[in-house]
Order: C-alpha cells, then sequence, then structure tokens
C-alpha cells in the first residue's frame, strides 16, 4: 500500500464521519435544539477523524527511515566502529541498493538492503493501521459528541484559527531565518575583512589572490554602491516623470474606454521576463546608445551605465503610473468639484489640488519602484557589465551589488572562503536599504490613507 | 472674457405664464433639456432667477434639481454621458455659445456643495485659492484682506481668526461648509448656487448658514437646492417646485407655500406626496 492510497482512505473515512455525525445531528435536531448547526457537527467530526490519523502519519513519516537504517546498520555483520563518513556513505549506499541502484553487491550490505526495504515495510503497515484505527477512534468520538449541547462550532472554528496562525508562522519563521543567516554568514565575512574596509574600501576585485592579511583590500564595496545608486538613478530620472504623467493622463485626462485598454497594456509591461528587458537593453539599446555617442564624439562603451539604467527605468514606469493612477483616482471627485466651481481650468486643478492630495501616495510608488530599482540583476548584469569602477560617469560600464552577489556565488566555490561570504554582507547590505525604502514608503503611504478617512 | 455684463432683461418672454416678471433677471434657462446618455433628466424647462433673491429649488428626490443647478454654471460638463440643449443666459448672454469659456463662466457662476469640500490645505490657503489662480491680488497684503473679508461675510473669522493656518480639514462640519462658502464669495461670483448645503449638518450650524444667506442675498444673486420646506420658505423669495424632470410650479415663496396652483406642489409642500 502506498503512502497515497492511505490518505485517501482517511479522507473517505472522514468524509464518512461527516456524513454520519451530520445525519445524526438532523435527526436530534428535530426534536431537540441544537447549539452548533448539523454541518458543524459534520465538521467536527471530519476534523476528529484527520487530524489524529495525519498526526501518525506524519510523526511516521519523519521517524521510519532513520529508525530503518539504524535497525538495518545493527544487522550488518561488519565492526561497529566505524568512523561517522564510513557509516554515513554505508547508509546510502543501503538506501540506494533498497531503492533499486544496485552499485557493489556486497552479499552483507545486500542483506542489509533487503532488512532495511522490510522493515520499511513493516513500520509503514504498522503506521496505516495505528492511522486508520485512531481515525477510526475519532470517528466513534465524534459520533457519540453529537448531542444537543456540543459546541461543534466552536470547536472547529478553534481549530481552523489555529490553523491559520500556524500558516502565517510559518511565513514568518522563514523571513526570520533568512535574515538570521544573512546576519550569521555576513558576521562570518566581517571576521576575514573589517566592517570599515568592506564599507568604505575603494576597490572592488574579489577575483584577486592576496594573502590573507591584506584580503580587505579587495573588498571595498563602494564602488558596487556607486554603480547600483548611479543605475538606480538613471532608472529613476526616467520612470517618475514617464510613470507621472502618464498616470495624470490616465487618471484624469483620459476617457474611460481609453483608459480601461491603456492601463492594463502598461501593466503588462512590468510583467515582462527581465531577461527579456536584459537583452533588450543588451542588444539594441546599447549600440544604439554606442552609435549616437560615436556621432556626437563622445565615447559610450558598449556596456554602460546608461543602458542599463534606461530600459530599467522603463521596465518600473508601470510601478510609478499605476499606484499614482490609484492614488489619483482616489482623491475624491468632490475636491476636483470644487476647484472647478471656482473657474480653475482642469490642469489648474491638478496641479493645485489633485497633485498635492496624492502627493504623499505619490511619492511611496516612487520609493517602491526604487526599491525595485536597486534590487534588480538581469537588466544589469546584461547590459552594464561585471566590473567595478568608481565612477560617476554614465557613459561608463559599471556593476551592481546585485550583480556582484550573483558572480561571487556562481560557479564553484568553497563555502567559507571570504569570496562566498562576501555575498552575504552585500546581501545584508541590500537587504537593509530595500527594508528601510520600503519602510519609509509604507509609512508615507499610510499616512496618506489617513487624510480622507 | 466673452460674457459681457450688460444687463438684459428685456429678453424675458412675458407671454410664459410661469413666470414672474421682475426687473432683472440674472439667469434665464430657456427650453432646457438634459440627457445623460439616454436618461431625459431634464424635460424642457423655463425658468427665471432674478437677482439678488434667493431661489429655491424643492422637489422629490432625483427629480433632477441638483442636475439643473449645475447647467446654471456648466458643471454638468464633467461628466461625459451628459448633454444639455436650450439655452440658458447670464445677464442676457447664452452661456452654452460655443465662444464661452466655461472656466470663466464658473468665476461668475460660484458653488457650494451638498458635502463639504476642503481642500486638504489650511484655512488661509482654502480661501486664498480662487484670488490665486485668477491673479485677483497684487500684493500678499492685498491677498490676506481678501481672504479675512471673505472669512468675515462668511461668519467664519471669529471661529478661526487664530488658526489660519490650520488644516481645513480640522474644522467642523458646520464650519467646514461656511469656509467653503468663503472660499466661493472669495472670488466675487454674481451668483451662488448652493446644493444641499445645510444636508450634513445639525440645526445650530444650519441656521448659521441661512443667516449667511439672508447676509449674502444683498450682494449675490443666489440659488439654492433643499429638502427642507421649512428651510425654503425661510431663506427664499422664489420656489421652484421640479417633479420627475419637469418643472411644475414656480413662483413668489408665499404663494407656493400658502396658494400653490398646482395639485401635485400642494401634495409635496404638505408632505401628502404620492
Ligand atoms: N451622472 C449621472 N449619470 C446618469 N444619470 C444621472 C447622473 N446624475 C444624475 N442622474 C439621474 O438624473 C436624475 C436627476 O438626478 P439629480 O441628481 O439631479 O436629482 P436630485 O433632484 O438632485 O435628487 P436628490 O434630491 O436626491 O439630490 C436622476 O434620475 C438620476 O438618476
Ligand atoms: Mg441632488
Amino acid at each position: 500500500m502506498h503512502v497515497l492510497t492511505l490518505l485517501a482512505v482517511l479522507l473517505c473515512i472522514s468524509l464518512l464521519g461527516f456524513r454520519i455525525s451530520q445525519s445524526r445531528a438532523l435527526s436530534l435536531a428535530r426534536t431537540a435544539g441544537l447549539h452548533s448547526l448539523p454541518y458543524h457537527h459534520g465538521q467536527f467530526a471530519s476534523l476528529a477523524i484527520l487530524l489524529p490519523g495525519l498526526g501518525v502519519i506524519l510523526l511516521w513519516s519523519l521517524l521510519e527511515a532513520p529508525l530503518a537504517l539504524w535497525l538495518a546498520l545493527d544487522h550488518l555483520p561488519v565492526p561497529p566502529n566505524l568512523a561517522d563518513g564510513e557509516v554515513r556513505l554505508l547508509i546510502a549506499e543501503i538506501s540506494n541498493i533498497a531503492a533499486g541502484y544496485g552499485g557493489r553487491q556486497d552479499p552483507a550490505l545486500l542483506a542489509a538492503a533487503w532488512h532495511y526495504r522490510e522493515l520499511r515495510q513493516t513500520s509503514f503497515t504498522l503506521a496505516a493501521s495505528v492511522a486508520v484505527s485512531v481515525s477510526l477512534g475519532g470517528l466513534v468520538f465524534a459520533w457519540r459528541r453529537v448531542t444537543p449541547s456540543h459546541q461543534a462550532r466552536n470547536s472547529v472554528e478553534r481549530v481552523l484559527k489555529i490553523f491559520m496562525i500556524l500558516c502565517s508562522a510559518l511565513a514568518v519563521l522563514t523571513t526570520a531565518g533568512i535574515i538570521l543567516s544573512l546576519l550569521f554568514e555576513a558576521f562570518r565575512f566581517f571576521v576575514h575583512v573589517p566592517f570599515t574596509a568592506f564599507l568604505f574600501g575603494l576597490e572592488w576585485s574579489p577575483q584577486k589572490a592576496l594573502p590573507a592579511e591584506q584580503i580587505g583590500a579587495v573588498f571595498g564595496a563602494v564602488p558596487l554602491f556607486t554603480g547600483t545608486l548611479l543605475i538606480a538613478s538613471i532608472a529613476m530620472l526616467v520612470a517618475t516623470p514617464l510613470g507621472l504623467l502618464t498616470a495624470i493622463y490616465t487618471a484624469e485626462y483620459a476617457a474611460p474606454h481609453i483608459r480601461t485598454v491603456a492601463k492594463p497594456l502598461l501593466e503588462i509591461l512590468a510583467g515582462i521576463p527581465t531577461v527579456v528587458y536584459g537583452f533588450f537593453a543588451a542588444l539594441m539599446v546599447a549600440p544604439a546608445l554606442r552609435d549616437t555617442g560615436a556621432m556626437f564624439g563622445i565615447s559610450i562603451s558598449s556596456e554602460s551605465a546608461l543602458a542599463a539604467g534606461v530600459v530599467m527605468g522603463i521596465m518600473i514606469i508601470p510601478f510609478v503610473s499605476s499606484l499614482a493612477d490609484d492614488i489619483m483616482s482616489a482623491v475624491p471627485q468632490s475636491l476636483r468639484e470644487g476647484s472647478l466651481g471656482l473657474g480653475a481650468t482642469q490642469s489648474e486643478t491638478i496641479r493645485r489640488v489633485v497633485l498635492p492630495a496624492a502627493l504623499p501616495g505619490i511619492i511611496g510608488g516612487i520609493l517602491l519602484a526604487a526599491s525595485r530599482a536597486i534590487g534588480e540583476t538581469m537588466i544589469v548584469v546584461m547590459a552594464a557589465g561585471l566590473s567595478a569602477h568608481l565612477t560617476a560617469n554614465p557613459f561608463a560600464a559599471v556593476t551592481t551589488v546585485t550583480v556582484q552577489i550573483v558572480t561571487l556565488l556562481v560557479g564553484d566555490q568553497e563555502f567559507d572562503s571570504p569570496k562566498t561570504l562576501a555575498a552575504f554582507a552585500l546581501g545584508l547590505v541590500l537587504f537593509v536599504v530595500t527594508l528601510a525604502l520600503n519602510f519609509v514608503a509604507l509609512q508615507v503611504v499610510r499616512k496618506y490613507r489617513e487624510q480622507y478617512e | 472674457m466673452s460674457l459681457s455684463s450688460k444687463k438684459d432683461a428685456q429678453r424675458v418672454s412675458l407671454g410664459d405664464s410661469l413666470l414672474v416678471e421682475t426687473a432683472c433677471a440674472k439667469l434665464a434657462a430657456r427650453n432646457v433639456n438634459v440627457f445623460y446618455g439616454e436618461k431625459h433628466a431634464i424635460k424642457d424647462v423655463t425658468l427665471d432667477i432674478n437677482c439678488n433673491e434667493v431661489t429655491a429649488l424643492i422637489g422629490p428626490s432625483g427629480c433632477g434639481k441638483s442636475t439643473f443647478l449645475r447647467c446654471l454654471n456648466r458643471m454638468n460638463d464633467t461628466i461625459d454621458t451628459c448633454r444639455v440643449t436650450g439655452t440658458i443666459t447670464l445677464d442676457g448672454e447664452n452661456i452654452y455659445a460655443s465662444k464661452v469659456d466655461s472656466v470663466y463662466l464658473r468665476t461668475r457662476v460660484g458653488m457650494v456643495f451638498q458635502k463639504p469640500n476642503p481642500f486638504p490645505k489650511s484655512i488661509f490657503e482654502n480661501v486664498a485659492y480662487g484670488p490665486r489662480i485668477h491673479g485677483l491680488t497684487s500684493s500678499r497684503s492685498e491677498l490676506e484682506s481678501v481672504v479675512l473679508t471673505s472669512l468675515e461675510r462668511a461668519g467664519l473669522l471669529e471661529e478661526v481668526r487664530d488658526r489660519l493656518h490650520a488644516s481645513g480639514i480640522s474644522l467642523s462640519g458646520g464650519q467646514q461648509q461656511r469656509l467653503c462658502i468663503a472660499r466661493a464669495i472669495a472670488v466675487s461670483p454674481e451668483v451662488i448656487l448652493m446644493d444641499e448645503p445645510c444636508s450634513a449638518l445639525d440645526p445650530i450650524a444650519t441656521a448659521k448658514i441661512e443667516e449667511l444667506i439672508d447676509e449674502l442675498q444683498h450682494n449675490f444673486t443666489i440659488v439654492i437646492v433643499t429638502h427642507s420646506m421649512q428651510q425654503a420658505a425661510r431663506v427664499s423669495q422664489r420656489t421652484a417646485f421640479f417633479h420627475l424632470g419637469e418643472l411644475v410650479e414656480c413662483g413668489g415663496t408665499e404663494q407656493i407655500f400658502t396658494n400653490p396652483v398646482n395639485r401635485l406642489t400642494q401634495g409635496y409642500i404638505t408632505g401628502r406626496f404620492g
């Protein structure tokens, strides 16, 4: 029997329990007033059946494999005092053979593998029978609890609430885990490289092989920060005016039928995979810029911050325009009429009433777009290059924090070399910056919301 | 600046039985029809609004009072589906003529809305808004005096004198509505349209606004939409009763409330409607 079959059986029992309890509650309801509705009793029964059954299966799946291996090792006629690594090797081999990928046909190992398989079989049968019997027990339990006074609804709701709390706790714990691992690994990096050398150093060339004492000299992240800032600023310079003007058009001037078409079309821009933008930037925009530059006698390298920034700006236009549009549409029509009623023109109304009222929200949208620009990787890898230069020249090749994280982790790396750990330190910086941006943006947007309530 | 200010009351057609012929008709509507898409919201309304008088528009909900009021300063232009036929003249000049600039029109015909809608700016900035955009004042001190006079005339100055730079939204509902009136006065319009200006206010605030309307009447022509018979009787000199988009009866307020000609009007004002 397979685990899935077992689950199906449990599900059938719980359905059965639902029907039985519900119909019993229905017949009871004819004679006495029930505290809970019949289907609450049904749900109570389903839960009373499923929860213990699933609990048994979960427990078994956690314990059976290590337990069976441990027993199988005991069965092996080799001296038991092996080193840790060898035992792990043996275990791997046994489970491989048991799964049917026989490598070395050592009879003793084979026997152990057979034993292992049998053990797992028995344990599964055991677990299955236990699971089915506790479910049946749950069925009986729930059936006997179908009484007028039983508060089935409250119990069901409590269980559901706990389930939801567990789900949200999972998300929160994952986030906390990621942050902790970032912090921890970054800390290990700062053991090799001094914190100040990393934050304020001007040279970034982690590929250089240097003795351990001087290693701090090549992990200066300032060129990465300036590169990120340069590209993100170019992107914001492109996205903010275009996005805002677009939003003003769609929210204030466009006829309804144009708006319903234009808005989703714009939002498609945000849905295009960034790789596509990347090769658009690398294969079309960058060469075009270089040729244009050559015409005017400016040398623009074929990988330039400008190309990456412009394309990234186009990518985040919808972040700005869509949010700004929503926020401007949320400005009450009565304010517009108030202004128009005083003899203001439409553009005066937009400039003096709608935009100021929507401003905090718009700033929030721009900040969200900026945090997106800072975190963007693909376009920069493809269009702005990989070499870290400390420059403010938009025509030069630069690199960003995210790109360096990628290059540090690609390929064969020792996990605890400073080079790999540097990625975590960069990740931490990035995380702190985007978190701060998001926090500020959300604060601003929230403040805006309170204004009309 | 295409609207001339030449008074031209002589064009009022004297044969129309609904009209009370007085010296000057500030606004004159002739055969006005309004359509929202297919919906015929105002049907062939002909009505005069006399200067320096308060005209009340009454009638059951949905009969088109707001729609008609919004025709008087072309506020309906902001609704895409709305179409207006017929003519409305302000001092004898058709405001729906193609050469008329609706923006300029609205500086002459101001509006106060049902719900107070101060801008999320300071009290001072709210009142200064109109004079600013029209460049009516040349210096800061002149602007200040316009703002203070407007607040004064709206009966709000005493209450807000020491917090002119607090947000307009921080005022109470009644104060907000008076702020909106001050804001409308500040551009010195000739006509003020009020769409149920007291419906969101308590009796005391309402009494204040009514007092204010009495005051303003000397300098402005006022059209007010109201659901309160008592209010119409208290503040207006003339009353127009609308029903299902038609103007049923129009006359002196005295006469409408004591001796209505039409059965529908009588039913409505005595509360035996339907
Ligand atoms: N923007 C619009 N689009 C379509 N129909 C509208 C619109 N505004 C109003 N109407 C319709 O026109 C008719 C008159 O509406 P109006 O708002 O003028 O009534 P009213 O007399 O002011 O009512 P109330 O006393 O409830 O304010 C109503 O039937 C309404 O449904
Ligand atoms: Mg209305």
